[in-house]
């Protein structure tokens, strides 16, 4: 009988590369997505990521492209700043919630107003992993976290922010997509809504932006499989997954 | 014949490839790797695997790194 | 105003057009910036020009927001600029010191401003320690080149873009708040450095080689002291090769004036004055602030009695020169807070006082 091989590391990635994230931790099929789209549209050899802050930043040491690391919370301004100069390149970050909505929040919103044709990939895992899990700009109402141990309330920490939603007002977002890793069916889903955010950039469409619901089981002090369930169960109906802007209208 | 290749020492021990495998075909092994993870083993004497991929789709440390289907 | 010009004949410019001319005739590709008095108008230029020539141009979001993309254009290879002024360019020391680290050709222009806080808009010197010792984390040193004449902002941006490409360091033209604002005579020759090559390790896609990473994090401590020790290794290479000043009169002299930028001018007048009554006056003008001469003013400080340091601060370049001379002859303090530079009567009366 012939065999197909049906999945394998993805070409883009960098060789005998291992991941050093936490056992169970979504960044490492995000991050793999990633790599399956470059692959798949064939950017590997003309793409540059500009990184951020945080258990993120760790993607130059996975995937094998041109990367340049930006201090917390300015990945798209450099990112803005590659593209300028070499518009034929493809150009992305992979930033986590904590890098693109809190502390660049103005970056990140301000190249989704100026339209300029990248990517980024954001990973929402309420959080903020690497120091340790302290509460973050999408840490949800009523969570524990080392820094709102009684659980998050508005009258200290006031409201998390829906990334997706406010990315897609700006007018020069191409693509706005939340997505969800809780299960294979979604991974699937989530992989082609980085495709599309990859795409847009391709054609010059503008902005292209994705919002991935992830774990963080060592933060949130749960199993991995507890954690998906996490993410069903608290998550989703907080952070819904759609598409909020898509100027190919498919 | 469908199969996967496991690299064990990438294995995390997260076992979340264990619920997706429709075949119930991943199981938790009695060897431990380089990190000192007790790692999964494929075990499909049947040979009933459906190449789903879907346990290598799910692993996040890239762990599954081969699926073929057949 | 503009308008590129490439001419042998003298044309009447204020410094700020001078220095977004110069770089636009460097071959910077990118600027990148945010309006702050008293250095709009390289931003103003800039919009027009890059536009103009299908460079590119960003008003950014911030200063923040600013150098980090000139640090994202630089990583690419090619030349990219971003000019603010003292409590922006205080916005600016984190990504300073990651382009240090990066070693990236980041060249900034700093336009100073009275500070500290907002301070105000009039000239002063108060960034010296900004620009020289720096205000971003760990161990690190920009080039920082210093005009005194509009003429010399044409020069020293020519120079600040070559050096800054040589050394992969980022490199500060520290202009102040009079240059930037006074109109002058100045002639724009062709860019005369050569182009340096940085297909070696600039971000241009990983087309058939593995994939560059531009980064500053080491994570082991072995990695980062042997990386902290190459990075001095390399600025002990710029202190050889790059060090420039400017001296006059100093082989007989008694006492050494010692200023930077727009205050020398005044400096310069003072020791014609002094001389002219009879004191035995030179001047040094540090043109590199770092690298800083301090090895001619050890010389110095053999034959000299004493030095006079003129500055429009609280007195910052003074510690420097203070450090070189290291106690073998007194170094004196002539300074105004904020504003333009003491009046040359105003230094000859000091100086007299002091001798």
């Amino acid at each position: 009988m012939m065999l197909t091989q049906v999945f394998k590391i993805p070409d883009s990635f960098r060789k005998d590369a291992r991941y050093t994230f936490c056992p169970g931790c979504d960044h490492g099929v995000a991050v793999r997505l990633v790599g399956e789209v470059l692959d798949e549209l064939g950017l590997r050899e003309n793409a540059i990521a500009a990184c951020s802050i945080g258990c993120s930043v760790t993607i130059y040491d996975f995937l094998n492209v041109d990367a340049l690391e930006a201090p917390h919370g300015r990945a798209l301004a450099e990112a803005t700043g590659i593209k300028r100069a070499r518009p034929d390149k493809f150009v992305f970050t992979y930033q986590g919630d904590g890098d693109f909505a809190s502390i660049g929040l103005a970056e990140s919103m301000h190249a989704a107003l100026r339209g300029e044709n990248l990517s980024a990939i954001c990973i929402n895992n309420t959080t903020y992993g690497m120091t340790g899990g302290q509460l973050g700009p999408t840490t949800i109402l009523g969570q524990v976290t080392t820094t709102s141990p009684m659980g998050r309330n508005t009258e200290y920490y006031g409201y998390p922010i829906k990334i997706a939603e406010h990315i897609a007002l700006c007018d020069g977002t191409a693509f706005s997509a939340r997505v969800s890793l809780d299960t294979v069916a979604n991974i699937r889903k989530a992989k082609q809504a980085i495709k599309k955010a990859f795409e847009v950039q391709m054609k010059g469409l503008g902005f292209g932006f994705v919002e991935i619901l992830s774990t963080c089981p060592t933060n949130w002090r749960m199993s991995p499989q507890k954690a998906h369930e996490r993410v069903q169960n608290e998550m989703m109906p907080v952070f819904k997954p759609g598409v909020y802007k898509d100027v190919l209208g498919e | 014949m469908s199969n996967i290749v496991i690299d064990k020492n990438r294995c995390k021990a997260c076992y979340l490839c264990i619920n997706e495998c429709p075949r119930n075909l991943i199981k938790i092994s009695d060897s431990t790797n380089n990190l000192g993870n007790r790692v999964v083993e494929f075990c499909d004497p049947e040979g009933v695997c459906l190449g789903c991929a879907m346990c290598a789709t799910r692993c996040p440390d890239l762990a599954i790194t081969e699926v073929y289907r057949g | 105003m503009a308008t590129e010009c490439l001419t042998d004949k003298k044309v009447l410019m204020k410094g700020n057009y001078a220095i977004a001319n110069a770089a636009v005739l460097a071959g910077c590709q990118c600027y990148f910036g945010y309006p702050i008095t008293p250095q709009s108008e390289i931003g103003e230029f800039m919009s027009g020009k890059m536009q103009e020539l299908g460079r590119a141009y960003v008003s950014a979001e911030s200063e923040l927001a600013a150098i980090n993309m000139t640090i994202g254009a630089a990583s690419t290879g090619v030349k990219a600029m971003s000019s603010s002024s003292s409590c922006a360019v205080a916005l600016m020391q984190e990504a300073l010191s990651y382009a240090a680290s990066d070693q990236l050709p980041v060249v900034l222009v700093s336009v100073m401003r009275g500070g500290p806080g907002l301070g105000n808009i009039y000239p002063s010197q108060g960034d010296y320690f900004q620009a020289t010792k720096g205000g971003g984390n760990g161990d690190y040193k920009l080039i920082v080149l210093a005009p005194s004449t509009v003429q010399e902002c044409v020069d020293l941006t020519y120079k600040a873009f070559y050096l800054a490409h040589k050394y992969k360091n980022p490199t500060v033209l520290l202009a102040d708040g009079l240059l930037g604002q006074m109109m002058e005579p100045v002639t724009f020759k062709p860019y005369p450095y050569e182009e340096i090559d940085n297909s070696s390790w600039a971000l241009t896609g990983a087309k058939a080689r593995d994939g560059r990473i531009i980064r500053s994090y080491a994570p082991l401590a072995d990695d980062q002291c042997v990386y902290l020790e190459q990075l001095f290794n390399k600025y002990r290479q710029i202190e050889e090769n790059e060090t420039e000043w400017e001296e006059r009169d100093t082989a007989d002299a008694d006492v050494v004036l010692v200023s930077f930028g727009s205050t020398s001018r005044n400096v310069n007048t003072a020791a014609k004055i002094l001389r002219q009554k009879g004191v035995k006056v030179g001047t040094l003008r540090p043109i590199t602030l770092f690298p800083f001469p301090s090895k001619r003013l050890q010389e110095l400080s053999k034959t000299v009695k004493k030095f006079v340091v003129v500055e429009v601060n609280m007195g910052q370049m003074v510690n420097d020169v203070r450090l070189a001379v290291n106690g073998r002859v007194p170094v004196e303090l002539v300074h105004k807070p904020v504003g333009t530079p003491p009046a040359p009567d105003v230094i000859v009366k000091k100086v007299e006082e002091l001798i």
